[in-house]
Order: C-alpha cells, then sequence, then structure tokens
C-alpha cells in the first residue's frame, strides 16, 4: 500500500506514474475566460448586482408598505366598501399618508419593472422582440410613475 | 428528468414558478390601479364609479385572488432573501417554504371574510 514515490507527482495509484516532474513541467494550459490585452477594462459595471440587491431591500420595505394598505383599504373599517373619493381626500389630507403612497408608487414600479426586465431577458430571444418589449415596458413605467407622483402632489379635495 | 435543463423540480422549481407568476400580475394591476386612482384629478363622480366596480361580487373574488398573490410574493420574498443571506437558509429552504405555505393559508382563512363578506351579503341577502 506504499505509494510515496506516486504522491510526491500529485497522481494517484490509478492514474499510473507522472509524466511531468520539477524538471521536466506539463505544459500550462490557460484558463478560461482570463483577462488578456483584448479584454475591455471595464466590462459590465455593477448594475446587474445594484438590481439585484434593489429587489432585496425593496422587497423588505414593500412588505410593510403594501401590506398596511391592504390592511386599510380591504380589511378594516368595513374592508373595501367604505373606499371612496371622500375615503380618499381623508388619508391624503395628512402629509404621512401622502408620502407613504408616494414611496410605495416608486418602490413597487420599480420593482416590478426590474422583475418584468428579467422576465423578458429569460424568455424573448431575439434582440429585436427584446428591444421592443423593454422599450414598451420603461415607456409604461415611466408614465405610469409620473402620473401617479403627480396625482398624489396635485391632489385637490375640493376639485370642483 | 430530461437531459439539457435547468428545471429541477420540487420545492425549488415550483416556488421560483409561482413567484415569478404572482409578481407579474401584481405588476399588471399596479398599472391598473394608479390609473384608477388617477381618477380622482378627473372628478369625484368618475372615481367613486370606477371604485364601485371594485365592490361587486366578481371582482370582490379577483381581489381575494390578488391577496392571495401579494400575500405569497411577500412571504416567498423573504424566503428568498432568507435563502441569499442567512448561511444556513440554503439548507433550510425546503422547510422555509413549507412555513411560507402554512402562513399563506392561515392568512388567506383570516382574510376570507373581511374581503369577501360583503360580497356573500350581496349575494345572498344581508
Amino acid at each position: 500500500m506504499s505509494d510515496t514515490t506516486l504522491e510526491k507527482s500529485g497522481v494517484g495509484p490509478v492514474e499510473g506514474a507522472s509524466l511531468y516532474d520539477a524538471d521536466n513541467p506539463a505544459p500550462v494550459i490557460e484558463a478560461p475566460r482570463k483577462r488578456t490585452a483584448k479584454t475591455p477594462r471595464s466590462t459590465r459595471g455593477n448594475f446587474e448586482m445594484a438590481a439585484w440587491l434593489f429587489m432585496r431591500l425593496s422587497g423588505v420595505v414593500l412588505v410593510v408598505l403594501v401590506i398596511t394598505h391592504l390592511l386599510i383599504q380591504l380589511v378594516l373599517d368595513g374592508g373595501v366598501s367604505k373606499i371612496g373619493f371622500a375615503f380618499v381626500a381623508g388619508r391624503w389630507a395628512s402629509p404621512f399618508w401622502q408620502v407613504w403612497d408616494l414611496l410605495m408608487l416608486w418602490l413597487a414600479m420599480l420593482h416590478g419593472a426590474n422583475g418584468l426586465r428579467t422576465v423578458i431577458n429569460d424568455y424573448a430571444e431575439r434582440p429585436n422582440t427584446r428591444l421592443w418589449l423593454k422599450g414598451l415596458l420603461y415607456t409604461a413605467t415611466v408614465f405610469t410613475i409620473l402620473l401617479g407622483t403627480l396625482v398624489i402632489f396635485t391632489f385637490d379635495p375640493n376639485i370642483r | 428528468m430530461p437531459a439539457g435543463t435547468l428545471y429541477r423540480g420540487r420545492e425549488g422549481m415550483w416556488s421560483w414558478v409561482a413567484h415569478r407568476v404572482t409578481g407579474v400580475l401584481i405588476f399588471f394591476f399596479l398599472f391598473v390601479h394608479v390609473l384608477d386612482t388617477a381618477l380622482v384629478r378627473v372628478s369625484p363622480e368618475a372615481y367613486d364609479e370606477v371604485v364601485a366596480t371594485y365592490k361587486t361580487p366578481i371582482v370582490a373574488l379577483l381581489e381575494y385572488g390578488l391577496v392571495a398573490a401579494i400575500l405569497f410574493h411577500a412571504l416567498n420574498g423573504l424566503r428568498v432573501i432568507a435563502v441569499d443571506f442567512w448561511s444556513k437558509g440554503p439548507r433550510y429552504q425546503k422547510q422555509m417554504l413549507w412555513t411560507v405555505v402554512g402562513v399563506w393559508v392561515v392568512l388567506m382563512v383570516g382574510a376570507l371574510y373581511p374581503v369577501l363578506g360583503h360580497a356573500v351579503r350581496e349575494l345572498f341577502g344581508s
């Protein structure tokens, strides 16, 4: 069972004796995807990592914001039956709920947009399809965020 | 399992599928919801008229589905965070999924009366 002679070469008894040793080294195999002179200095930056982190951070905040929102709108005080213009006016009279809804709008829209961007990246394979789907997604997202923000900031309880 | 597929089945894959499906559904509802809320800038009547559809029995059922999607996405999202950031997360991902499902079932039973009660009263009287 003594294989001290083989141990030196780093080759187990099954493989047999090594063809190479310190005086006759094996040829070097270059590592895959090794940085070379042709590799651009900056590849893609940290956008994907930032997006990944954003999903987790916004997700935790959204759990609190959205579940409280559901509780107020659909469960407490008569559930959905109480909702109307007067109810909205009452809640947006408070800056606290204005900020709450604004934060919820921005975080939910960006969280959802990034999620759908991932879905498009996963399933749309043709470059043109990806381009158009993402163009549509970004347009709809920017429009909805701006519309919602405008509505919260310009809300007028005495509209007529 | 067929060769050359990334889909491994079981808890890991199906929770990922459910997370993706619920996420897309919630996002599409969000567009509609911002648009309907924007009607408060048109007139109180326009807003109240659209909100009235939210109070019909059929839409109440859709609201229950929305609550189901949001609660699953929220709870499973916390599980995903635990898998990513907690050193023992990956080892307990299955147990955490069944915990998510358990909490979800309890919350959905709790939401039954508040979300669907008014629809049942409307359909079957008082």
